[in-house]
């Protein structure tokens, strides 16, 4: 069956050139990717990536940005890989909500 | 977007942005990297932009011998002018009179970031990947580009692995023009292949 990202040559609508700065927030995620997939740390493969943003369903696939796709993905392949713990960033968001929310 | 709609997409993107900071601070504090390592990288991102493909095709349009290094060995070629390109394979597409070339990923985004920078928005947009591997006439006039009828257009998928850029036409009226001033004239929608090189610029 054809799987939702797989979407070469279904009709879809008009190419509008779009152009957008990326955010910076979008650029640590991107940033993030290259250092955990790099030669020394080989923490998350291209293929772990993928997967995990195919696995979205179709909903989450549509809605989700396309760095907040990748973002789910970088941090789903590293609790699958034990590296951090489901917990510990929850806490850590938390924590984080905390700071914003003083700051 | 509705207001709702809106409001969805906003928190949406601040619990991913938590989430980025989040990673990147536990994993500072486990030390499988440091704080100067993600500068560099988002530093080192920032530098890579579509020059580095107009270079390759300027210089290619001027250097029969470079040109077939380019067409042969796209990573060696551009790896000869400074621009790494790291385990990827780099595959260049020649335009000729009677073939234009055009890339997509169609299943995500796979693109010559190391030559051209990240990729536009449209790049990764369901309409561009749908819709330019059954229509790709169509979709280049939308862009603004008109391709003859009796010209073929060949779209290229790309893979995580395998990455692909256009040499374009070199446009007439650009015979005097040095590699500098002809780099100048290359788009990077036209190393995409969704427009042609303007000797206007």
């Amino acid at each position: 069956m054809r799987s939702h990202h797989d979407m070469g040559g279904l009709p879809a609508g008009r190419c509008e050139p779009d152009e957008h700065e990326y955010e910076m927030w979008e650029k640590r995620v991107d940033a993030l990717m290259m250092l955990l997939s790099d030669k020394e740390r080989q923490l998350l493969k291209v293929d772990e990536l993928r997967r995990n943003i195919e696995s979205l369903g179709a909903d989450a696939y549509d809605r989700m940005g396309y760095y907040e796709r990748w973002m789910h993905s970088i941090s789903q392949t590293l609790i699958q890989r034990g590296v951090i713990s489901i917990d510990e960033l929850g806490r850590k968001m938390a924590e984080i909500e905390d700071r914003d929310e003083r700051a | 977007m509705n207001r709702q709609q809106e409001q969805d997409a906003q928190d949406s993107r601040g619990y991913y942005r938590r989430m980025q900071s989040a990673i990147e601070e536990l994993l500072i504090l486990k030390g499988v990297f440091s704080g100067a390592d993600v500068e560099r990288e988002v530093k080192a991102m920032d530098s890579r932009d579509p020059g580095r493909g107009a270079k390759m095709v300027a210089r290619a349009w001027l250097d029969p011998d470079y040109k077939s290094r380019v067409l042969k060995d796209g990573s060696a070629a551009a790896e000869e002018l400074g621009f790494a390109v790291g385990p990827l394979r780099l595959i260049v597409l020649e335009d000729t009179p009677s073939v234009h070339n055009v890339i997509v990923c169609t299943l995500c985004s796979c693109y010559p970031r190391m030559l051209l920078g990240l990729p536009p928005e449209w790049y990764k947009s369901r309409d561009y990947r749908s819709r330019v591997v059954r229509e790709p006439r169509k979709v280049l006039q939308e862009f603004g580009t008109r391709i003859p009828d009796e010209v073929e257009i060949r779209v290229h998928d790309s893979t995580a692995d395998m990455r692909y850029m256009v040499l374009p036409l070199r446009p007439a009226g650009t015979e005097r023009l040095d590699e500098e001033q002809l780099a100048q004239l290359v788009t990077r929608d036209s190393l995409i292949g969704v427009t042609m090189v303007d000797a206007q610029g």
